[in-house]
């Protein structure tokens, strides 16, 4: 989901303060109606000092930081705080966290109009755009002191909360100068901090939003409870493209608390005063369904890929002259990759929380794409888009699954709040959010490289197959390159080995099945494909699988110090204990690069076992440690489990898996020791929510290989037979 | 008649007060905790019992609220996570915090209660132990290391984890 690079700043700043200043105040969602706080509480601050839409100072001293990205466990409650609280030299213990509304003031920096957190840009993305908005606000309220104490603004400075004077000390509060630093003009410039005094970025604070998070407090899409409010599941079409033809709605009507059976596009909702009730009333509906017109199973699906990549498919990159030196090699290789559907299986189950009145709609939800949600739900109520109010909450994990361009889980919800006109939620059981689609796509790679005598590449030939994310969203245009979505092959075309010739090309196909970004996106599959193959290309040449890529990365310094760390750090080259080995894997994405090695054994029914894991990032400059560690375990535990047992299957349209047990996912007896070393090169800042899935499972099957013998070529991994 | 569903008063024990509610007894307590008593503490994650998010304490048993009938309930002492610290923090939610552990969250209440359920039975488990004890628990954002971490740190052992 990236939109290209273009500055709004200037139109932001603008959009920024009017956007804020019109708005009437939040709207919080607050879910206990026993528990003697408000429903809805409305958050009023007109009083206050606002510089811009992200900060707001108070006359009890309290600074208030408004973020616009979704806190879905990456940190950002915290992170981007820090950085405005930096920048404005508040005082941290008096800082609030307040979640930002859809507005135009919380667009992205860099994908147009759309309000959103993904593609791990949530701090490279507003970097400049929050120092700025700290520093405005540090700007003025050092002015107002100025102006108060009649001296000059050279004389004073910001210092924890206050604005100090350098000779005298005297000290005003932020609090005590809110209303005179309101009064004051923006400057023309704003001068930012020196990194040398920053007191917070690049310090492992704290996370903001730990202690709601251990004693049950903490409320996300699914604890959201409205006065009046009902509780509806959906009965799904049980395959993709399948659709309801008839419904017999006596069952549902006859179980206690089942209020009323509505049709929505997604299917038929069943409304009730309880969860347990509208579960009660679909599995009594009887719904006849018009099968699929053309439904898929994943094994024919793989036999047509199969098909296809016989033939080429358009070309996303090429260079030299490919085919000739192919035919020129010394040594040819060629291996088929394949990686099925994933679910994203986010902890807590897709749920939306919508209200339709008159003039307003109300949303309650986890969103990660704000925009798209606020756009599908202007178009089913026919309100204005600024008459559609996203309140945002935390996300029990997303991996992408909530940041939805067609935004199906919003918009049915809306749908079936016009009809109802109270306040619903719809519930996703565990079931629904497993079978219901969005998927990361199935892939099918065929590589082929030409070896010289040194058993070094000089052609690489790699045709990949799968599905387009961006097909169909507004993301279409930017993502879309020579006719080929970028997200089907990043990561392939811009790989950094160093082979004079080289060819990629791609076939989109289309199956029928809803897809989507799932963590690292198109890399969740490219780096599988490349970093397995380089392993291959190693081994058949007789290379050490560091030394050459080493010597491929000649020209990449950046990818050299990585990699060497990484393996440095592992202890590459000395004795393990019998029955482990390494494997090891670099991968660039989101402007970070990461190398893992992964130590592995067998297990004596057949399955791997990852014992530990060394893993090197260089993500520019980091401004919280401990959040850039926790993500590297994060992304590392989210790859090793697709990559261990991650797998949907489709049988005549119908998804086969249901729940965990039969979609398993990682287990703390599988999570690995993680060793975390951080790379600050300098090099522009780089993602960290995402970067640290796509080389685990390479670096895991490659170390596989030097146990077994056996090259992994199609993920999930599951028994190893010797 | 209704089908499948015929209320009738529950008398649970949650958290030290004494609730009386008016639902069908085969419901599963977690919607009861939920809904009926606003306590969202306690999360749904699967409802089959895979995991762990649901985790509650009947009479300092871990349970998995999700397949457990509220009738089941009855008569037994019921801690959810809204309850588990006393005056101060439960030692395990002060780990949690010193270590970072949580990332979204939604899994956490579910960990907290299943180790507090295995330290308050052993109050010192080996690391193989505590895998064992806590391996009915998804985090799907893999905080596994931390989560192992602090509850060594609790038990008295070292933060190291493996
Ligand atoms: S919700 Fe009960 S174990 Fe998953
Ligand atoms: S912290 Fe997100 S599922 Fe555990």
């Amino acid at each position: 989901m990236r939109r290209h690079d273009h500055s709004r700043r200037a139109f932001l700043r603008q959009v920024a303060v009017a956007g804020v200043l019109g708005s009437t105040g939040l709207v919080i969602a607050l879910r206990l109606p026993d528990s003697g706080r408000n429903v809805v509480a409305r958050v009023d601050g007109c009083a206050d000092f606002r510089p811009n839409a992200f900060v707001r100072v108070a006359p009890d001293d309290s600074v208030t930081i408004i973020v616009h990205k979704s806190e879905m466990g990456q940190g950002v409650y915290t992170s981007l705080p820090m950085i405005v609280a930096d920048e404005m030299e508040a005082d941290w213990e008096k800082v609030r966290v307040e979640v930002a509304p859809a507005a135009p003031a919380y667009y992205h920096t860099r994908w147009g109009p759309f309000q959103g957190t993904g593609a791990s840009s949530s701090i490279n993305s507003t970097w400049d755009q929050l120092r700025e908005a700290g520093a405005l606000a540090r700007y003025l309220l050092v002015a107002a002191a100025a102006d108060i104490w009649d001296v000059d603004v050279t004389a004073c400075r910001a210092e924890r909360g206050h604005v100090v004077h350098h000779q005298d000390g005297r000290r005003l509060s932020f609090g005590q100068l809110c209303a005179h630093a309101a009064t004051l003009e923006p400057p023309d410039e704003i001068p930012l901090k020196a990194a040398e005094d920053y007191r917070l970025i690049g310090r492992s604070v704290k996370r903001l939003d730990t202690p709601e998070k251990v004693d049950g407090r903490a409320c996300y899409g699914l604890d959201v409870v409205l006065p009046g409010m009902c509780t509806a599941l959906i009965a799904r079409p049980p395959a993709f493209g399948a659709r309801a033809q008839q419904v017999e709605t006596r069952g549902a009507y006859a179980v206690e608390g089942v209020r009323r059976v509505v049709s929505v596009s997604s299917g038929i909702a069943v409304v009730a005063d309880s969860f347990q009730a509208a579960r009660l009333g679909r599995e009594a509906l009887e719904v006849h369904w018009r099968p699929a017109p053309a439904p898929v199973s994943s094994d024919a699906l793989r036999q047509a890929y199969a098909a296809l990549a016989e033939t080429p498919g358009r070309v996303a990159h090429e260079g030299g002259t490919p085919e000739q030196a192919m035919q020129a090699a010394h040594t040819r290789l060629g291996a088929v990759y394949e990686l099925p559907y994933l679910a994203h299986a986010a902890m807590e189950p897709l749920n939306c929380v919508a209200h339709v009145q008159k003039d307003r709609c109300d949303i309650w939800t986890g969103s990660q794409l704000q925009t798209s949600d606020q756009d599908a739900a202007a178009e089913v109520t026919g309100l204005p888009v600024d008459a559609i109010h996203i309140h945002t909450q935390f996300l029990g994990g997303s991996f992408g699954r909530r940041a939805n361009p067609h935004a199906d889980f919003v918009r049915e919800a809306v749908e079936l709040a016009r009809i109802l006109e109270t306040p619903v939620k719809v519930v996703w059981t565990r079931e629904d959010d497993m079978r219901g689609g969005y998927y990361r796509p199935m892939h099918y790679s065929r590589i082929e490289a030409g070896l010289d005598k040194q058993g070094m590449p000089q052609a690489w030939q790699h045709r990949l197959i799968g599905e387009s994310i961006g097909k169909g969203t507004p993301f279409e245009k930017a993502l879309f390159h020579n006719g080929i979505d970028h997200l089907s092959v990043e990561g392939a075309v811009d790989h950094p080995y160093a082979i004079p010739h080289q060819r990629v090309d791609h076939h989109r196909t289309d199956n029928g099945v809803p897809v989507l970004w799932w963590r690292s996106v198109g890399h969740s599959f490219t780096a599988f494909v490349v970093e397995s193959f380089i392993d291959e290309i190693a081994h058949a040449g007789g290379h050490d699988p560091v030394a050459l890529r080493l010597e491929l990365l000649r020209d990449r310094p950046r990818h050299r110090a990585v990699l060497s760390l990484a393996a440095e750090k592992a202890g590459w080259g000395t004795p393990l204990p019998a029955g482990i080995g390494r494997g090891i894997a670099i991968h660039k994405s989101f402007r970070s690069i990461v190398a893992q090695v992964a130590e592995v054994s067998l297990l004596a029914d057949g399955r791997p076992r990852v014992h530990r894991v060394v893993c090197v990032i260089d993500c520019g400059a980091v401004i919280n440690p401990d959040t850039v560690v926790a993500q590297m375990e994060s992304g590392i535990a989210f790859g090793l489990s697709a990559a261990l047992y991650g797998e949907i299957t489709l049988e005549v349209g119908r998804v086969r898996q249901s729940n965990f047990h039969d979609y398993p996912v990682l287990r703390m007896s599988d999570m690995p020791e993680v060793e975390v070393h951080i790379v600050e090169s300098g090099a522009e800042l780089g993602g960290v929510g995402e970067v640290a899935t796509p080389p685990i499972a390479p670096a895991v099957c490659n170390a596989l290989f030097t146990i077994t013998g056996k090259r992994v070529r199609r993920l999930p991994v599951g028994r190893i037979t010797t | 008649m209704s089908i499948g569903y015929s209320k009738r008063a529950v008398s649970l024990l949650v958290n030290g007060r004494r609730h009386s509610v008016d639902v069908d007894p085969a419901t599963p307590l977690l919607w009861v905790m939920r809904e009926t008593l606003g306590l969202t503490g306690t999360r749904y994650g699967c409802g089959i019992a895979q995991c762990g998010a649901c985790t509650l304490h009947l009479d300092g048993e871990a349970v998995r609220s999700c397949v457990t009938p509220v009738s089941a309930a009855e008569g037994k002492a019921i801690v959810t996570i809204e309850g588990l610290a006393g005056d101060k923090l439960h030692p395990l939610q002060q780990a949690w915090i010193d270590l970072e552990v949580p990332q979204c969250g939604y899994c956490q209440s579910g960990q907290l209660m299943t180790a507090a359920a295995l330290l308050a039975a052993n109050p010192s488990p080996d690391d193989d132990e505590i895998r064992a004890a806590m391996d009915g628990n998804i985090c799907r954002c893999g905080t596994y290391r931390r989560i192992h971490a602090a509850i060594r740190k609790v038990a008295g052992r070292s933060e190291r984890t493996q």
